[in-house]
């Protein structure tokens, strides 16, 4: 481990000060005052600089990686796009300055809303929601509001496909619904049978991610929306993978009524160790009324050009409210417009196309290698798992294992143990962006694990031998929680 | 896996046994600490609240999972075993030593239509994989 | 690669969806621009826009940030890394975390912090479910009215499918402020306290504090954590402390960015750390026992405890706390302080200049660096007029309230020169002089 920043710190040692010294304050009431300076650390710039440029190092990343994380899509951040979202206007920016001061970011946040709408279908955008799980609460939130604006207020539960991620059952209910899961069945499909007996006069809606986390397209999606909009019930689209479908299927044409948009996915924004990203949400025609606030809209000026400004409570009264106290992740937003408008309607068609390739190429490529494939009679969508459980059985090596390995071969571990469904799985997404020779590597990387966890498994239960730390114990970071440094446990 | 042959199973793999004094102490199985993995943090039911059979009353959780404990019979809370606060991983060592709560049954006929050892380990094999 | 799959063209990779729903045209895309031609556009929109001098702050505040900390920021390694699931390939993000919650729990006086929220708004929201899980029989949750109106919208929107019932507090209109005395704290979960409030003003936090804890009622801290360099921590409020403390993390080295991405910050009282939402990262030790960080407590999270998770949330602001995280570091105990002492002294070197116009503040309450000034005529028109002179000389509160229609409130930083400061006085008096010659001659 490297020191922390606080065992760097010297008394009296600093770097930026950034404002004069020596402002006395008297007029405020002594009691209010802080009577400590706060502990934060004391360094100079250049130990600063040094200490998380070190930190850095310690982090695979894209730019020095690959990373077939399934399910999240770690595709290339364009360097224009960062760049460009950080211009010293949009950053000076104050969201609450008049409007007229903010025409150009306004105008690529409307066109932005505009392409989104497009992609998806929908017959309106929100850009407000600041992380997919914020743009489900909305969808989710909508879905409620859109009821009991028609007064039925019986329904109180939303069906979520037992493949589903995490953040759909939270979200329904945080919501206020109770959550009714309905399974898959072997081919990787929702078992209609199921829903057809799950749903009824309670049921608010379906969330659904299509394809789905199994890597495969949802083929009876058109009896799913019927027996959802037959029963009463909407249909909610969960874009975690729609980078699988861009271009080529709209959300909106499989009879969605809303989606969540995960920009930091499908539009190339960076991940950033977590975050920021950003969830816009789209709707069907009957929803656009709740869509959360603030919106851009544009008004035809007398001069023939749009004034765009934001849309309020004033504007929109029957919208689910705010969620966030700003205009959501704006520097995010143009970030996602950037790499729109350098993709342009072409290039939105080839990057499902591309991933969808690279994907089904790694799949048969795998499986020539010796990999069982979870659902090897599918396609893959722009992701697929391979199922582990026979190495495990014979071996003991595990999904765990084999992922922590690979790190050890230079490559990010796909998702492991997600979904649930599948035991011992791996969940690989190359996405579009990387070309045959890495994924050709990656391939040769898999082989060399399955290799060693046959002749050596010990080497590779006890893998990752080249990080900067080995495996780390984290029964004993939940039972001795230790999340904040003070000076008296310094080791 | 163990299964204790004197104490009555419930479907949520949840023991009880039943004392002399008519109460009733519950814990985990041994196959649920062994689902679970090394336990971190046992929340207990708070005494004095009564709850329904079934009823969610606590939680325990492992650094992969966490599954709710349900009230195996109705009735009100005694007593917890506060050592779990502080060392959860009692529950791993011996699942049925580890008790986490002892109930006051309001129908202590309930207790007779649990699972007995016999069955509950015919429910337990023939659970997949 | 085609053939390698095992198809004899790109369509075939997609003949598993029904034909119906192929048929995509995506006219309302634009077509594609190069890198160089983008870069025009954004650089042509971003020149419209233009710089302003602005005294708008009203929840996001202008703060110099150190070029090292962007430099740092968007270095690949940060910039393009995912969630440290993957702890032993993520120690660096994971260090940056702990760091992160050592300064922000430092700052605020408690003892937990997670990785961070969205941003200020929905902390509070998060804040407020967190209270209502930790006090069980109570679901009730006093607001004062001086809060910022967008985040009681927020928390409005955020908890209202749970039951949770929203109480305003009025507050003293001579002052601006809450009045300890008569608030009604039996029977509610928590207390909000503003500190700064939306207004500018100090409230009287010990004593809020103190009667909410004697009525079994939780106390829950929004602060700037720039004032923290300057004020109390939530966690010395009154005899126990504050038990959460949730704001916005912008001004620590987070660009105003038109509204964001920004981060929210929450801390809270070792006892309530399991209900605390969101990512935690710990300490801990390898097999060999190294040192070693990993994130904990994941069994509260929605990829786990699914239906049952303390929250949907599963981001942190990464980008905006690796800022906020490398702005303390440089910043220190002492930069912290003066940047929150020069702001304040900036506050009261406007309010100086603006005394020979009549122009005073609003409330009586003492403030950090944000005031209400009434200036005897309709905002709108009189910020219009400033901004005529390159200044955007405050917020317009009749946006808030019809009843502050003549009231501005404005902020001032460490940004701000002497200079700056008599500029804004002239484009003010100009304003306000320009507007009576027009009354004059009408």
């Amino acid at each position: 481990m490297n020191r922390l920043i606080f065992e760097r710190s010297r008394t009296g040692r600093v770097s930026a000060q950034l404002a004069p010294a020596g402002a006395v304050v008297d007029d405020i009431p002594p009691a209010l005052l802080r009577a400590a300076p706060p502990p934060l650390p004391e360094a100079a710039e250049l130990d600063v600089v040094r200490h998380y440029t070190r930190l850095s190092q310690k982090n695979f990343s894209i730019d020095t990686q690959f990373y077939p994380l399934g399910s999240c899509t770690m595709k290339y951040n364009p360097r224009a796009a960062n760049a460009l979202a950080m211009l010293p206007e949009f950053l000076a920016h104050h969201p609450l300055a008049p409007e007229a001061t903010g025409q150009g970011l306004l105008a690529c946040l409307h066109e932005l809303q505009e392409i989104l709408c497009e992609v998806s279908g929908m017959a309106g955008v929100s850009l407000a929601p600041m992380a997919g799980a914020q743009g489900e609460f909305a969808g989710v939130a909508m879905i409620r509001a859109w009821h009991r604006s028609r007064g039925d207020h019986a329904r109180s539960e939303i069906i979520v496909p037992d493949a589903a991620h995490g953040t759909n059952p939270a979200t329904a209910t945080m919501c206020g619904y109770a959550v009714r899961e309905v399974p898959t069945d072997r081919s990787g499909n929702v078992d209609l049978d199921r829903l057809r007996a799950a749903v009824g006069p309670q049921t608010a809606g379906l969330m659904l991610t299509n394809p789905s986390t199994l890597g495969v397209f949802e083929q009876r999606i058109l009896d799913i929306r019927d027996i959802v909009h037959g029963a009463g019930g909407l249909l909610y689209y969960d874009g975690a993978n729609l980078n699988a479908i861009v271009g080529k299927v709209k959300p909106g044409a499989m009879g969605f009524d809303v989606i969540h948009m995960n920009l930091h996915k499908t539009f190339s924004t960076p991940h950033g160790g977590g975050g920021p990203g950003a969830g816009p949400v789209g709707v069907a025609e009957r929803l656009l009324p709740f869509l959360p606030i603030p919106m851009v809209a544009c008004e035809a000026g007398s001069d023939g050009r749009g004034t765009y400004r934001w849309l309020t409570e004033a504007d929109r009264p029957q919208s689910i409210g705010r969620l966030s106290a700003f205009m959501g992740n704006v520097g995010v937003l143009l970030r996602a417009y950037v790499y729109a408008r350098m993709l342009g309607r072409k290039g939105m068609a080839r990057v499902a196309e591309f991933a969808t390739l690279n994907a089904n190429y790694l799949m048969v490529e795998l499986a020539r290698a010796g990999f069982d494939l979870a659902y090897p009679a599918r396609r893959a969508s722009h992701e697929f798992i391979v199922t582990l459980k026979r190495l495990k059985d014979e071996t003991g090596v595990s999904a765990m294992d084999f992922a922590k390995r690979l790190l050890d071969k230079g490559v990010h571990a796909p998702t492991t143990y997600f979904p649930l469904l599948v035991p011992e799985c791996l969940l690989i997404e190359p996405t579009e962006t990387e070309s045959k020779e890495t994924l050709d590597a990656f391939v040769a990387a898999m082989k060399a694990v399955l290799e060693e966890a046959r002749t050596q498994p010990d080497l590779v239960k006890s893998a990752p031998h080249t990080m900067p730390v080995r495996r780390l114990d984290d029964v004993r970071a939940a039972r001795e929680l230790d999340v904040v440094w003070k000076k008296s446990t310094r080791t | 896996m163990k299964i204790a042959r004197d104490l009555k199973y419930a479907q949520t793999h949840e023991w009880a046994r039943a004392e002399a004094d008519g109460s009733v102490v519950v814990g985990i199985t041994d196959h649920a600490q062994e689902l679970l993995g090394d336990l971190v943090y046992v929340e207990l039911p708070q005494v004095g609240k009564v709850y329904a059979k079934g009823q969610e009353c606590g939680v325990v959780e492992s650094v992969k999972a966490a599954s709710d404990i349900y009230a195996p019979v109705a009735g009100e809370v005694i007593a917890v075993n506060d050592e779990l606060g502080a060392s959860p991983e009692k529950i791993n060592e011996d699942a049925y030593a580890a008790w986490i709560f002892r109930l006051r049954p309001s129908a202590p006929d309930e207790l007779n239509a649990l699972m007995d050892a016999a069955a509950y380990e015919g429910m337990v094999s023939a659970e997949p994989g | 690669m085609l053939d390698a799959a095992g198809v004899g063209g790109i369509d075939a990779l997609f003949d598993e969806i029904p034909a119906q729903l192929k048929q995509v045209r995506l006219e309302r895309v634009p077509e594609a621009l190069n890198e160089m031609q983008v870069t025009r556009l954004l650089q042509e929109r971003a020149a419209q826009d233009g710089r302003w001098s602005s005294f708008i702050g009203a929840g996001a505040y202008e703060h110099y940030i150190p070029a090292a900390v962007w430099q740092l920021v968007t270095r690949g390694e940060f910039y393009s890394a995912y969630t440290p699931y993957q702890a032993e390939a993520s120690q660096g993000t994971l260090q940056l975390l702990y760091e992160y919650q050592s300064m922000i729990a430092g700052l605020t006086g408690l003892d937990a912090a997670n990785a961070s929220l969205y941003d200020g708004a929905s902390a509070l929201a998060e804040a407020i479910l967190m209270a209502v899980r930790l006090h069980k029989s109570s679901r009730r949750i006093l607001l004062p009215a001086n809060l910022h109106p967008h985040y009681a919208a927020v928390a409005r929107a955020l908890t209202s499918s749970q039951g949770v019932e929203l109480i305003e507090l009025s507050y003293d209109s001579r002052r601006g402020t809450i009045t300890p005395d008569a608030l009604p704290l039996d029977g509610a979960a928590a207390l909000v306290i503003a500190q700064p409030n939306a207004f500018g003003g100090l409230e009287d936090v010990h004593a809020l504090t103190d009667r909410a804890h004697a009525h079994g009622v939780l106390v829950i801290a929004v602060v700037n954590p720039v004032s923290l360099g300057l004020l109390n921590a939530p966690g010395e409020w009154g005899t126990q402390g504050a038990d959460i403390a949730v704001g916005e993390g912008q001004p620590l080295g987070v660009p105003l960015s038109g509204g964001g991405p920004y981060f929210g910050f929450m801390t809270c009282k070792a006892a309530h750390i399991r209900q605390m939402p969101g990512r935690i990262a710990g300490r801990t030790v390898d097999l060999d026992g190294t040192p070693g960080f990993t994130l904990t407590l994941q069994a509260r999270e929605q990829h786990i405890r699914r239906s049952k998770a303390t929250s949907n949330i599963c981001t942190n602001q990464g980008l905006a706390v690796t800022a906020a995280t490398i702005h303390m570091a440089l910043l220190g105990p002492a930069g912290l302080q003066r940047v929150a002492q020069t702001c304040h002294a900036n506050l009261l070197a406007l309010l100086e200049r603006l005394q020979p116009l009549g122009v005073r503040p609003r409330f009586s309450a003492s403030c950090f660096h944000e005031v209400v000034i009434d200036v005897g005529a309709p905002a709108p028109a009189v910020l219009a007029a400033m901004r005529a002179q390159g200044v955007l000389g405050g917020f317009d509160l009749g946006q808030w309230s019809p009843e502050l229609s003549s009231s501005l409130l404005v902020c001032v930083t460490e940004t701000k020169t002497m200079a700056d400061l008599d500029h804004y006085a002239q484009a003010l008096a100009a304003a306000l002089s320009g507007r009576s010659s027009q009354e004059r001659a009408s």
